[in-house]
């Protein structure tokens, strides 16, 4: 998407939604969600749309795990680190995982096919190690569903 | 046709409840999605009418529809209820999880909805607060300050704005009763908050969803656009999170929904004279606004007559890591520890000793089974050197090295600081340093669980290399910060490592704005108190006894 046309998707929500301070994180959401990730060429737009200095959006922007500010892969996997997770044996199935996806944890894989990130608790503390595939949540993950994910991921 | 049950919980839906679902559909049946029962060692569960009863099978899986429709299946569990996992609970706040279609206005009115915002509505507010007052509810987010006294101060508070916040960023390991609340029964918690709107004159309210529950942001969403004519002219929104614990902390969450950076605000004032746009504001944790339309509907004496000392009604404590019989039960106050842990619990998946439980979450104690007749209850936990918080509880097994938690309690608070104080701040990334040190001098070889603790392990090999792990895949900073001091110019011995350890717990306990940096000791030095044996410290006499 070019800048154009994300600053006429940032000014149309605010025009709908509003451009009161408070819209901030549910208009970077909404940005997220369109584009994927919350480029810096549109923090200047996103801060002219809600009347709040640059600075302002850049350290709300970089505050929250959630907002990425480069591109992720075609797929997502966010495994959890929790400590219920590492209660049934998180801490292994993390290796593995950075291992059978071929990428470390953090990172997105070079080709662009998979990013594999950290998350806190998806509150299915009693049936992991959990995480989310492409935002679906896979429980009791072993081997055989890290096999399932790599192929998965592969598509 | 037949009609079955299925949970739609999140949990459910990721051990293969959908498929299941998608199958009796296939077969003709008339499925309805409710919200979990709660006990997750028989999901995915279906439940098949048969007149006025609904028969239980679980675990099941797609290929099993008809041996079920047939009653031949061997999993047949008969009647939840009967169960004694659900028999022995005490069901005040989740009497409708599992039974009702979440989002149904009907089956909400049919099991008693509505009846305390009815009862509330036709009452003074002040009666009303008195009720919850009476009622001795407390905070059930983990403070467990008197709800009724957060609540006379909005109402006595001036000005004609006032909000309620609903505190739905249920980060803490182990937890997960607020987000079944709201995939089970969302309209449980809308009422709670119209209760409390009409007790202290507020007109709007907001539920604060943590994102990693996107269940529960959807179907609260849709519960609050189905009920809006019932509970006007109150008005509620929901607000997703963006990933950040520390938005669990109340005033840091008011700051996230103003569109700031979550940082905690110093108090005073409080939140119920300056809260939300500087308003007088109520935030209250899901489960104690949820437990008050019981509370109004059923008299504030049926609440209070449940419980143990100054911790009155009921707890939904979670049963969650390395557990056997993992999930949900409400019960109230006063059981004991080992009764949760080995009786409803059934010890640990695994099938090892149970070694550790922490309770309360990343910033709660670690307690062996030498204390496993703590009851549950606020006092009695503080008194232990611990605390209930919004009772969760993590069951470790005897794999579990302490010190390599202790590290983990201290890298989650790094990775999740604000950053607007220094103890938690620094002191945090200070503590994973100093934690690095004692695993690398202590004598015993670090032993993280090298395998799974269901299914089958890995043929890979999976040992740990000796390279620091980051938590953040972020430009490596903490990694710098982390490895930047010279090594030859401080004592490395362990028993000065384990005194700065202390030291720095000293600090962060009393130095810290919140409770982030502020308990983050708790497991830290419960892990050292009651097993200095992963420290490279001798084993206590009580363990080498037993």
């Amino acid at each position: 998407m070019g800048l154009d046309e994300a600053k006429r998707l940032i000014n149309g929500w605010v025009r709908r939604e509003g451009s009161g301070r408070d819209r901030l994180l549910p208009l970077l959401h909404m940005v997220q969600d369109e584009i994927g990730y919350i480029d810096d060429t549109l923090v200047p737009a996103i801060a002219a749309a809600l009347n709040l200095s640059r600075a302002d959006v850049h350290g709300v922007l970089t505050f929250y795990h959630d907002y990425r500010r480069q591109p992720a892969g075609r797929h997502i996997v966010k495994l959890c680190r929790a400590e219920s997770c590492q209660a049934r044996g998180g801490a292994a199935v993390e290796a593995a995982a950075a291992e059978r996806l071929g990428v470390a944890m953090g990172e997105t894989r070079r080709d662009g096919q998979v990013t594999l990130e950290p998350v806190y608790c998806l509150g299915l503390c009693a049936i992991g190690p959990n995480a989310l595939i492409n935002g679906r949540p896979v429980a009791r993950i072993d081997s055989a569903a890290l096999d399932r994910i790599a192929a998965e991921v592969a598509a | 046709m037949t009609r079955v049950f299925i949970s739609r919980d999140m949990a459910s839906v990721a051990l293969g409840a959908d498929e299941v679902a998608r199958a009796f559909a296939d077969a003709g049946c008339e499925v309805v999605r409710t919200g979990s029962h709660g006990l997750f060692v028989i999901e995915p569960l279906v439940e098949v009418e048969a007149g006025d009863r609904r028969i239980a099978y679980g675990p099941v899986t797609p290929a099993d529809v008809a041996a079920i429709l047939d009653g031949t299946h061997p999993n047949c569990l008969g009647e939840i209820a009967a169960l004694p996992f659900f028999a022995r609970q005490q069901r005040f706040t989740f009497a409708r999880c599992g039974i009702v279609d979440p989002l149904s206005l009907a089956d909400y009115a049919a099991h008693g909805g509505w009846i305390g915002l009815d009862i509330a509505r036709a009452a003074e507010p002040q009666a009303v607060v008195d009720a919850v007052k009476a009622s001795g509810l407390r905070g059930r987010g983990g403070a467990g300050f008197p709800t009724g006294i957060k609540w006379q101060t909005v109402l006595d508070a001036p000005g004609a704005t006032k909000y309620i916040v609903c505190n739905a960023d249920e980060g803490d390991s182990g937890t997960f009763a607020d987000r079944m609340l709201m995939e089970g029964d969302p309209f449980c918690l809308i009422e709670g908050m119209a209760i409390a709107a009409h007790a202290v004159g507020a007109s709007h309210g907001y539920i604060y969803i943590r994102s990693e529950y996107p269940f529960a942001i959807q179907t609260m969403r849709d519960a609050i656009a189905l009920s809006a004519g019932r509970i006007a002219p109150f008005t509620l929104e929901v607000r997703a999170g963006a990933g950040a614990y520390v938005c669990g902390e109340e005033t840091a969450l008011l700051d996230s929904i103003e569109g700031r950076r979550g940082q905690v605000r110093a108090k005073p004032p409080l939140p119920a004279l300056s809260g939300l746009f500087g308003k007088p504001t109520v935030i209250n944790n899901v489960l104690s606004l949820a437990a008050v339309p019981f509370i109004l509907a059923e008299g504030a004496e049926a609440y209070a007559n449940v419980g143990f000392g100054r911790s009155r009604g009921t707890m939904p404590v979670q049963l969650a890591g390395n557990v056997k019989h993992g999930g949900l039960f409400e019960v109230g106050f006063g059981i004991t520890l080992g009764e949760l842990v080995n009786d409803i619990g059934g010890g640990t998946a695994s099938g090892r000793p149970v070694r550790a439980v922490q309770v309360g979450g990343p910033l709660g104690a670690y307690f062996p089974p030498s204390m496993f007749d703590l009851p549950f209850d606020y006092e009695a936990f503080t008194a232990a050197g611990g605390l209930i918080g919004h009772a969760g509880i993590t069951v470790f097994d005897d794999s579990v090295d302490m010190a390599h938690m202790a590290r983990f309690a201290m890298e989650f608070c790094a990775a999740e600081s604000c950053g607007k104080c220094t103890p938690c701040r620094i002191g945090s990334t200070r503590g994973v340093e100093i934690m690095d040190r004692i695993i690398a001098g202590r004598p015993v070889p670090s032993s993280v669980r090298p395998e799974l603790v269901e299914g089958p392990s890995f043929s890979a090999d999976v040992e740990r290399k000796n390279s620091p792990s980051t938590s953040s895949g972020q430009t490596g900073f903490l990694d710098q910060a982390l490895y930047s001091r010279a090594p030859d110019r401080i004592d490395v011995s362990l028993g000065a490592q384990t005194a700065l350890l202390r030291d720095l717990c000293d600090t962060m306990k009393y130095g810290s704005l919140c409770a982030l940096g502020g308990f983050t000791p708790y497991p830290v030095l419960s892990a050292l108190d009651h097993f200095p044996e992963d420290f490279g410290a001798p084993a206590p006499v009580l363990a080498a006894a037993e």
